[in-house]
C-alpha cells in the first residue's frame, strides 16, 4: 500500500499535465460558444464609451465578485455503536457569469478517512439554459487510500419542478471513466421545518481494487434530512441516510469484512454563509 | 390655500432619547393603550421629521447610530436625521445646496424627479464622479417644477441605509396652486433593515428566495387538496413548478428583515399628524422604499388623489392606492369626525405594514386593521393568455427537463376551460418575440404611411419644456385624426434585439396593458383602488408632437441567478440608449418577467399612455406588472446623460439599468 501511495503520488505531475490541455480546451468551447460572447464585458463597454465621448460609466453591481460556502452535510452518522463523521459543502467565488468552485465530500471513521473527493471546477451559466451552469475541473481523491486524479466536466441547477440536479463526468488519465449523479428536493413543512431527500450514485468504468471500487454502479449513498431553518444559514437537522456498495465494489467490502448496506441514522448541521 | 400656520409640531425628542425607545416595546405601549383613541402610555413620542425651507442648504451626510427594531444599528443620516429633513424649495428659485461626505465612503445625492442639468442629477459615475469622503459638492440650478419629490443617494445601497428625504417644491406664487387644502402633511414610507445591505445583496445571489417565507409548503398543499381537490391542485402547483416558479413570489425582500417606516417612525412609535374637524388635509406619499410596494389606506376617509409624482391630476376619489418605489401620490382628506384615523401602508408581499394616525390631538389612536391576504400571482402574470393557446415561453432549450422537442403539453387549469400551454422552444425564442412584435406594429401602421412631421419650430424640443399646469399651453396642437395618423405611421426604431442568455428565464407569450387593473392582490377587493387609467392630467402636455419612433424595451431577469437586465443584458454590456435632442420618442416596455418593476427615467418626463390622450399624466417612475406592455412619451428635451433604471434597489445594481444619453 505505501510502495503504492508514493508511486501514485510520484505520478501525478504527469497527470496534471495530460489533465490541463483538456480543461483549458472546454472552458475555452464554453467562452467562445455564441450565446456568451457578448457577455465579456470589456469588448462592448469599450464601444459603448468610445461611441460617446464623456461618458464614465456607473460602478454597479453586475459585475461584482460573491464568494459563498454551503456545507450541506456535517454530520454524525451511526448505527447505534460505529461513528462516522461525514461532510459534504461546497464554495464558489466570481460573478454571474465566472465561477470558481470548489466541492469537497468525505467519511472519517476511526481515524480513517474514505470517499474523500475534493474538486476545483470552473463555472458558467450556460446559454439557453436557465438555472444550469456548466463546471469543468479537476476532481482530487484524496484520503486515507491512494490518491486518483480525474479531469470533470458536468453540469449543476435546478430542474424542472425545483429538483437539483448535478451529474458529472470524469475521465482519469488512463482512459478509465467514472460518473457521478447529484439529485435532492426540498420538501417544506412549515416555513422553517424542511425536509430535503437526497441521493448521490457513482459508476466507474473499470475496477479499482486498491481503493475498493468496482465497475459499474459502484456506490447509491441516498438519505433524507429533516432541518429546522433557525436562520437560512443555520439549520440543525437529523435524518436517516443508507449508504449502499454494488457489483464489484461490494465484493471488495465483504473481503475487508465491511457490510455493503450501512443503514444509518444521522444528525449535524446545515450551515451557508 | 395652504394655511400660513402649519400644523404645530410636538417636540422633537432627542437623539439619544429615541435610541433607547425601540419600536416593539412601544407598539406593545399602544396595544396595552387600547385601540379606540385612547392616549398611549405617553412615554413614547414619534419622530417628527426637521422642515429646512429657503434657498442655500448645508447638508451634511453622516453616520447615525438608530435604533428602530430594538436593536442598536448604524444608520446614514442628513444633518442628524433618518431619513433626512423635509426640503422645501420654491419653484423658480436658485437653490444652492451645498452637500458634505463625512461617510468613510463616497457618497451622491439624486433629486428624484427634478429636471435640471445634467450635471446636477447626482448619478455618480454617469453625471458626475460623486462626492467623496471629506468633500462638499455644490449642486445649484434653477428649480422649474412643483409638486412632490424626493432625494437619495445614488450610490450602492446607501439609499436602502437611510440616505433618502422628502422633497416638497410649492408652487410661486403659493396661490397659483390649483389644489385647494387647509394644512398638509408629508407621509415619507421607507424599508429599514439591521442587515447590512451588501450583505443582502449577497444572499439574494446565493438564495434568492432568502426573504421569502411564504413559500408552498406540504399541509398548505392537503388543505388547497381538500378546497379544490386533487387533480385540480395537482396540476395548478405542476403548472408553476415546471418553470420552478411559484405564484407567490412577490417581494424580493420582506419583513423578515424589513421594519416599515413612516416619516421615519416603526409602527409602534405612531407618527401622528394633526388636524381640525373639517379641514381639507394634504397628505403628500412618498415612497422612499428601497424594494417595497405599499397599498396604502385610511380606513373611514375617502382619499381623493390630486397628483401623481409630483404632477396635477384630475381628483379621482379612492378608498386605496399601490405606490411603488420611488412614487409619489398626493392626497386631499376632509376627516369630519373628532376622532382618529390610522394610516395603513401594508406591503405588498402583507409581511408587515407602515402606520400612523391622523388626529385632533396628539397621542390619540385608532384601530389597526389586519392585512389583507397575500397576493398570488395567476397564469395571466406568467404571459398566459387565459383561454387561448398561447403562454410564457421558457428560455429553456435543452432536454434536461425531459420534455419533448414537440411543443404542446397542455395544461388544463382548474376552472374548466382555461388551457395553456407552455412551450419548450426549439426554435430561437427571439424569432416569437420578433413575430409578435411584427404584429404589434402592423397592426399599428395600416394607413398615411408618408406622413412627415414637418416642424415650424426647428428648435422646438431642444430647450425644457415646462411642467403643464393651469399657466401653460400647447405649443403643438395638432387636430386629433392627425395626430393618430403620423402616430401610426411610426416604426419600432430599434428592432428588439433579445439577448437569450442565462440572464433571461422566460419570455411573457401573451402581453397586454393591464392599466385598469390597480395590480396583484387588489383587483376586486372591495374596495375602490387607484388605477394608472383613473390618472388624467387636468392640463394638456406643452409638447403636443406625436413621436417620431418607438424604443422597445424587454424588462427580462433571473429570479433564480438574481440576475436582472433589459433586453436580457445587464448594465455594463449594452450600449446607451442615445436620443437626439428635441425629439419625442415613445418608449415601450414589456415586462418579461413576474415581478413588477418600477422604471425609472432621470431629467425628462414620462407621459404614460393611458388612454387620456392629451391629458395623458406626467409621470416619472412607472410601474410595470408581470406580462404587461406599457408605453409612454418622453420629449429628449435637456442634453445628458441621464439614468434609467428600475426602483428596485437590488434589481438595479443586479443590472437593471441603462443610460439614456440625449446628444445635442
Amino acid at each position: 500500500m505505501k510502495t503504492r501511495n508514493a508511486s501514485t503520488g510520484h505520478s501525478i505531475p504527469a497527470r496534471v499535465s495530460f489533465l490541463w490541455p483538456a480543461v483549458f480546451s472546454l472552458c475555452a468551447a464554453i467562452f467562445i460558444s455564441p450565446g456568451v460572447a457578448s457577455a465579456q464585458s470589456s469588448p462592448t463597454h469599450a464601444k459603448v464609451t468610445s461611441a460617446l465621448p464623456g461618458l464614465m460609466m456607473p460602478h454597479m453591481g453586475n459585475h461584482q465578485w460573491f464568494a459563498h460556502v454551503l456545507f450541506d452535510q456535517l454530520e454524525d452518522r451511526t448505527n447505534g455503536t460505529d461513528h462516522t463523521f461525514r461532510w459534504d459543502g461546497e464554495g464558489w467565488i466570481g460573478t454571474d457569469m465566472n465561477k470558481l468552485w470548489i466541492k469537497s465530500e468525505g467519511s472519517v471513521s476511526n481515524g480513517v478517512m474514505s470517499d474523500g473527493d475534493q474538486e476545483f471546477l470552473y463555472d458558467r451559466p450556460i446559454p439557453h439554459m436557465r438555472y444550469f451552469d456548466a463546471q469543468v475541473g479537476l476532481r482530487e481523491d484524496l484520503d486515507s487510500g491512494p490518491s486518483r486524479t480525474w479531469a470533470a466536466i458536468g453540469i449543476e441547477g435546478l430542474a424542472p419542478y425545483f429538483f437539483e440536479f448535478a451529474p458529472t463526468l470524469y475521465i482519469g488519465n488512463g482512459g478509465d471513466v467514472a460518473g457521478r449523479i447529484n439529485a435532492s428536493y426540498e420538501l417544506m413543512f412549515t416555513q422553517r421545518l424542511i425536509a430535503e431527500p437526497e441521493v448521490e450514485m457513482n459508476f466507474y468504468s473499470q475496477n479499482d481494487p486498491a481503493r475498493n471500487i468496482g465497475s459499474g454502479l459502484s456506490e447509491i449513498d441516498t438519505g433524507i434530512r429533516l432541518r429546522y431553518e433557525f436562520s437560512r444559514k443555520f439549520a440543525p437537522y437529523v435524518g436517516f441516510a443508507y449508504n449502499g456498495a454494488y457489483g464489484d465494489t461490494a465484493t471488495y467490502a465483504q473481503q475487508h469484512g465491511e457490510s455493503t448496506s450501512n443503514p444509518n441514522f444521522v444528525f449535524g448541521i446545515r450551515a451557508w454563509y | 390655500m395652504p394655511s400660513k400656520d402649519l400644523p404645530q409640531m410636538p417636540r422633537i425628542p432627542s437623539l439619544t432619547r429615541r435610541r433607547f425607545i425601540q419600536g416593539v416595546t412601544a407598539g406593545a405601549a399602544v396595544a396595552a393603550a387600547g385601540l379606540h383613541g385612547l392616549p398611549a402610555l405617553g412615554e413614547v413620542a414619534p419622530h417628527m421629521p426637521k422642515t429646512l425651507s429657503g434657498k442655500r442648504f448645508d447638508l451634511t451626510i453622516h453616520y447615525m447610530p438608530v435604533n428602530f427594531t430594538g436593536k442598536r444599528a448604524t444608520a446614514m443620516a442628513v444633518n442628524g436625521s433618518v431619513p433626512g429633513p423635509i426640503l422645501r424649495w420654491r419653484e423658480g428659485d436658485h437653490v444652492s445646496i451645498f452637500v458634505t461626505n463625512r461617510l468613510k465612503v463616497p457618497t451622491s445625492i439624486h433629486w428624484h424627479s427634478l429636471r435640471i442639468p445634467a450635471d446636477m442629477d447626482g448619478v455618480p459615475g454617469l453625471t458626475f464622479a460623486g462626492i467623496m469622503p471629506g468633500e462638499t459638492f455644490h449642486y445649484h440650478f434653477q428649480v422649474k417644477q412643483n409638486g412632490t419629490a424626493w432625494y437619495h443617494s445614488h450610490t450602492r445601497f446607501q439609499e436602502q441605509s437611510g440616505l433618502r428625504g422628502p422633497l416638497i417644491i410649492d408652487p410661486n406664487p403659493l396661490g397659483a396652486d390649483p389644489i385647494q387644502f387647509d394644512r398638509e402633511h408629508v407621509i415619507f414610507l421607507s424599508d429599514w433593515t439591521d442587515t447590512n445591505p451588501e450583505t443582502i445583496f449577497s444572499n439574494l445571489k446565493e438564495e434568492s428566495d432568502y426573504y421569502n417565507y411564504h413559500k408552498h409548503t406540504v399541509p398548505e398543499f392537503f388543505s388547497a387538496v381538500q378546497r379544490h381537490g386533487f387533480r385540480s391542485t395537482v396540476k395548478k402547483r405542476l403548472a408553476w413548478a415546471k418553470m420552478n416558479m411559484s405564484n407567490g413570489d412577490i417581494s424580493d425582500v420582506s419583513a423578515a428583515t424589513y421594519t416599515y417606516l413612516l416619516n421615519g417612525n416603526p409602527p409602534g412609535w405612531n407618527w401622528t399628524g394633526l388636524f381640525h374637524r373639517g379641514e381639507k388635509v394634504r397628505l403628500r406619499f412618498i415612497n422612499g422604499s428601497a424594494m417595497t410596494f405599499f397599498d396604502v389606506r385610511i380606513p373611514g376617509l375617502k382619499m381623493t388623489v390630486v397628483q401623481a409624482d409630483g404632477n396635477d391630476v384630475e381628483p379621482v376619489p379612492v378608498d386605496e392606492f399601490r405606490i411603488g418605489v420611488a412614487e409619489r401620490y398626493d392626497v386631499i382628506v376632509e376627516p369630519q369626525d373628532e376622532r382618529a384615523y390610522t394610516i395603513f401602508a401594508q406591503s405588498m408581499d402583507r409581511t408587515g405594514y407602515a402606520r400612523g394616525t391622523l388626529a385632533p390631538r396628539m397621542g390619540m389612536t385608532a384601530p389597526i386593521p389586519p392585512m389583507d391576504p397575500r397576493p398570488k400571482l395567476t397564469m395571466m402574470d406568467m404571459g398566459m393568455n387565459m383561454g387561448s393557446m398561447a403562454g410564457m415561453k421558457m428560455t429553456n432549450m435543452n432536454g434536461i427537463d425531459g420534455m419533448t422537442s414537440s411543443d404542446m403539453s397542455g395544461m388544463h387549469m382548474d376552472g374548466g376551460n382555461m388551457q395553456s400551454s407552455m412551450r419548450m422552444p426549439m426554435e430561437n425564442p427571439q424569432q416569437a418575440a420578433r413575430s409578435r412584435m411584427a404584429a404589434i406594429s402592423n397592426a399599428a401602421k395600416q394607413s398615411m404611411q408618408n406622413m412627415h412631421w414637418k416642424q415650424t419650430d426647428s428648435n422646438l424640443g431642444k430647450t425644457p419644456f415646462p411642467q403643464p399646469s393651469p399657466y401653460t399651453k400647447p405649443a403643438v396642437v395638432l387636430p386629433e385624426k392627425e395626430f393618430h395618423a403620423m402616430e401610426s405611421s411610426i416604426k419600432p426604431s430599434n428592432p428588439v434585439h433579445l439577448h437569450i442568455g442565462p440572464q433571461v428565464e422566460s419570455i411573457a407569450q401573451h402581453v397586454e396593458p393591464r392599466l385598469n387593473s390597480p395590480g396583484a392582490g387588489l383587483d376586486h377587493n372591495g374596495r375602490r383602488v387607484l388605477t394608472y387609467a383613473d390618472l388624467r392630467s387636468p392640463y394638456p402636455g406643452v409638447d403636443g408632437r406625436p413621436p417620431s419612433r418607438e424604443i422597445e424595451l424587454h424588462l427580462t431577469g433571473n429570479m433564480n441567478r438574481y440576475v436582472w437586465g433589459f433586453n436580457g443584458e445587464t448594465f455594463s454590456n449594452d450600449n446607451p440608449i442615445v436620443l437626439k435632442l428635441g425629439e419625442r420618442v415613445r418608449f415601450v416596455l414589456i415586462n418579461d418577467t413576474m415581478m413588477s418593476h418600477p422604471i425609472h427615467l432621470h431629467g425628462l418626463w414620462s407621459e404614460l399612455e393611458n388612454g387620456q390622450e392629451e391629458h395623458r399624466p406626467f409621470k416619472d417612475t412607472i410601474i410595470v406588472k408581470p406580462a404587461e406592455r406599457v408605453s409612454y412619451l418622453v420629449s429628449a428635451d435637456t442634453p445628458g446623460h441621464w439614468a434609467y433604471h428600475c426602483h428596485l434597489l437590488y434589481h438595479m445594481e443586479a443590472g437593471m439599468f441603462r443610460a439614456v444619453v440625449v446628444l445635442p
